[in-house]
């Protein structure tokens, strides 16, 4: 006699079913050794034909990421769990980095198919750089870009083409010895994207790049760097999804941002790691005098993330602004946060973070708003608020607050609610499913992020979070 | 003559909040076609009759029964009993931040009707019902009752019904906080929706609404029982006397 499945239970079937949980068989040209040795660093940048100062640098890194302790903060349970000696340091999936669409190998086309990459290219994209394993294997600027001066390409490409602009701004915002992953990244990244846009030059349409990690144990350390000349104005986005896989998957990114007098830098993320994934980021931007820098930053997926987004306020009337949100569902600890340094007067900044606990999952907020001595009339505000679906999540808030200036308008406020019964009620009684009434009051909560996102993004980060409470609400 | 089509017929029904017994025996029978209005003091149980009626989780029938169009409605979730045609229209609805109020129509809408209306056809509707209730156009992109006023709030109420088309209409206190105009507009909304297939039961403590409402049948409820009924003429007398002379009255069921 067959057990009849409660529709409770089969939701809860398909919500286990991860969407984008497929994955190509492996055929890579060069896949390194597991472990971080020396020779492996050395390897790397002369697969790449780097520079000698490229390799001296990543040699450097890896003295500190040797030296370095690991964080002692966040979850270091999950954190020491790594096992630096397990991971493929460096995957290249083709030997040829494509030059059009036509060029990309089948299978990796039918990779992006099913994540339906092309179908946004057609729509908006400028140029795409989509990261396949390692390594960049299609990029394509639109030709208007190129007239404006607009640089966008992945970070080998860069450090190839325009040696000089790379080197005089590369680990300047986040040197190698800045922390553990930081140093680590800086000395075996590859790939990653450069942008640099030209002063005054305006880039309307959002620039976009897609990641995505296939090699079981495989690390992927790419590296961004975006420099925005005086006046000029672009917004960077960055969503990724990844394959399930049974054991863990290491990414530490590096992101630097420079944002010069007047320009306005606004960068957006949606990580959707699979829940094997630790994610372990590190981002900063400076501002100089009048500039703007914004984060988007939406983190769904992976097992732990670490990642508070950073700007440092250099000049007078600079301002910063964070916007994040953290979905933690069941064995998930999303530590996130942000950091605002004022070093200027007249700065400004505002952090905006939600999260969401579900299924036992665990949410942190860590921030950092620092003000130094002589950065007067400063004004900022911060805002985070928790949402917990279930008794058995959990959220916590850290924020810090260094001031050492007096002039400073702070303003901080933090809210922990749950799901409420009346509003779950109210939905039903207007004939909306408990998951449909969950999702719609959960969207709700998300939409001052998901306002901001492109259209394209905010319908798939809408749909993410439906799959999410399908998973198990009964 | 045909014989009446009963809607609503509630048996016995015994309550429990919580732990505390509210309703203690409630019989009330709804026929297609006719308006009820549900009376009393505050306390003496109305709105957990509507709760009840609606499937709030928080209560819990101890005894009795409850029969929707002639079929079992506490058995049925509350999601169930909407998409079915019950309405409760709330006397406090709470806020869904961030969820804009054409969304949140466009989706109790779908579920209702069980398919989804094209957007202009919805529109156009939604435009039609939104000028006779004097809802002006902003308030759609407005969030779920977050900042609302009680007269907007209660607007919201009334055009959501307009939209469902319930079978059965459970009015909670609709008339409480409204100044006399916007009780006007949301009186007339109300009986544009009484027909001879539906029916509508007014909770209230006021006699007030019923100035501009007739209900065919009014109904005294006192500690958890319905105490007294009778037609329109009672509502009038209870002003005039108020709820103490009905409680001087023998009841009418005796108390368990």
């Amino acid at each position: 006699m067959a057990a009849e499945l409660t529709q409770d239970e089969m939701l809860r079937q398909v919500g286990s079913d991860y969407k984008y949980g497929f994955h190509d068989k492996e055929d890579y040209a060069f896949k390194s050794g597991r472990g971080l040795t020396r020779e492996i660093v050395e390897q790397i940048s002369k697969m790449k034909n780097e520079p000698e100062w490229m390799l001296k640098f990543r040699l450097k890194a890896l003295d500190h990421f040797h030296k370095k302790p690991m964080p002692t903060w966040g979850n270091t349970e999950l954190l020491n769990d790594i096992d630096f000696d397990n991971i493929y340091y460096y995957v290249r999936a083709t030997e040829k980095q494509g030059r059009n669409w036509d060029e990309v190998p089948e299978g990796i086309k039918k990779t992006f198919d099913r994540l339906g990459i092309p179908e946004a290219e057609r729509k908006f994209l400028a140029g795409v750089t989509a990261q396949y394993e390692s390594e960049v294997v299609y990029h394509s600027i639109r030709e208007d870009l190129g007239k404006q001066g607009v640089i966008f390409t992945d970070m080998d490409t860069a450090l190839r083409e325009h040696g000089d602009i790379v080197r005089k701004h590369f680990g300047t915002i986040i040197p190698p010895a800045d922390n553990k992953f930081a140093a680590l990244n800086s000395a075996v990244w590859s790939g990653g994207s450069f942008v640099f846009v030209p002063p005054g030059v305006r880039v309307e349409i959002p620039l976009q790049a897609y990641f995505r990690i296939n090699t079981e144990n495989m690390g992927q350390f790419e590296r961004t760097l975006i420099i925005a000349e005086p006046g000029s104005f672009v917004h960077y986005i960055e969503g990724c999804t990844a394959p399930v896989y049974s054991s863990d998957s290491l990414h530490s990114a590096v992101v630097e941002l420079i944002a010069k007098p007047g320009a306005h830098i606004r960068y957006t993320t949606i990580q959707n790691w699979s829940k094997n994934v630790y994610n372990l980021v590190t981002k900063r931007a400076m501002a100089f005098e009048d500039a703007k820098v914004e984060w988007v930053d939406g983190n769904i997926g992976s097992k732990l993330t670490m990642k508070y987004p950073s700007i440092y306020l250099m000049g007078p009337r600079a301002h910063g602004e964070v916007l994040s949100i953290a979905f933690a569902g069941s064995d998930q600890h999303q530590d996130a946060g942000a950091k605002m340094v004022h070093n200027a007067p007249d700065t400004t900044s505002i952090i905006c973070s939600k999260s969401i606990s579900k299924d036992g999952g665990r949410a942190s907020y860590r921030g950092l708003v620092k003000v130094y001595p002589g950065a007067t009339n400063v004004k900022s505000s911060v805002r985070c608020d928790a949402l917990l679906m279930d008794e058995q999540s959990r959220s916590d808030t850290y924020p810090t607050m260094e001031i050492d200036e007096k002039d400073v308008t702070i303003e901080h406020e933090a809210t922990v609610s749950k799901v409420g019964e009346e509003q779950l009620f109210y939905l039903m009684s207007r004939g909306l499913t408990q998951t449909e009434a969950t999702t719609m009051i959960v969207n709700g909560f998300f939409e001052p992020f998901t306002k901001e996102l492109p259209l394209e993004y905010a319908v798939e980060l809408n749909r993410l979070i439906q799959l999410e409470m399908e998973g198990s609400v009964g | 003559m045909t014989a009446p089509k009963p809607i609503l017929q509630i048996k016995d029904l015994h309550v429990a909040v919580e732990g505390k017994q509210i309703l203690h025996g409630v019989n009330l029978t709804v026929n297609a076609g006719e308006v009820h209005a549900l009376m009393g003091r505050n306390g003496s149980g109305k709105s957990t009759l509507s709760y009840t009626l609606m499937g709030h989780p928080r209560y819990k029938v101890t005894a009795g029964e409850v029969l929707y169009l002639g079929e079992d409605l506490l058995s049925l979730p509350t999601d169930e009993r909407s998409r079915k045609g019950v309405y409760l229209a709330f006397q406090y609805p709470v806020a869904i931040p961030g969820v804009s109020v054409s969304n949140f129509l466009r989706a109790s809408v779908k579920a209702r009707r069980g398919q989804d209306v094209p957007v202009k056809e919805f529109r156009k509707e939604l435009k039609a019902l939104m000028s006779r209730l004097g809802v002006v156009d902003d308030f759609l992109s407005r969030y779920v009752n977050d900042g609302f006023s009680g007269g907007e709030k209660k607007r919201l109420e009334i055009l959501q019904m307009a939209l469902l088309k319930p079978v059965l209409g459970l009015l909670d206190e609709t008339d409480s906080g409204l100044d006399i105009d916007a009780l006007k507009t949301v009186s007339e909304g109300i009986n544009a929706l009484a027909a001879p297939d539906n029916a509508i039961l007014l909770i209230t403590h006021y006699q007030r609404m019923l100035n501009y409402i007739t209900p065919g049948f009014v109904h005294v409820m006192q500690d958890g029982q319905i105490v007294k009924s009778g037609g329109s003429d009672l509502a009038k007398e209870l002003e005039a006397k108020g709820y103490d002379w009905v409680s001087r009255e023998p009841a009418s069921t005796a108390r368990a």
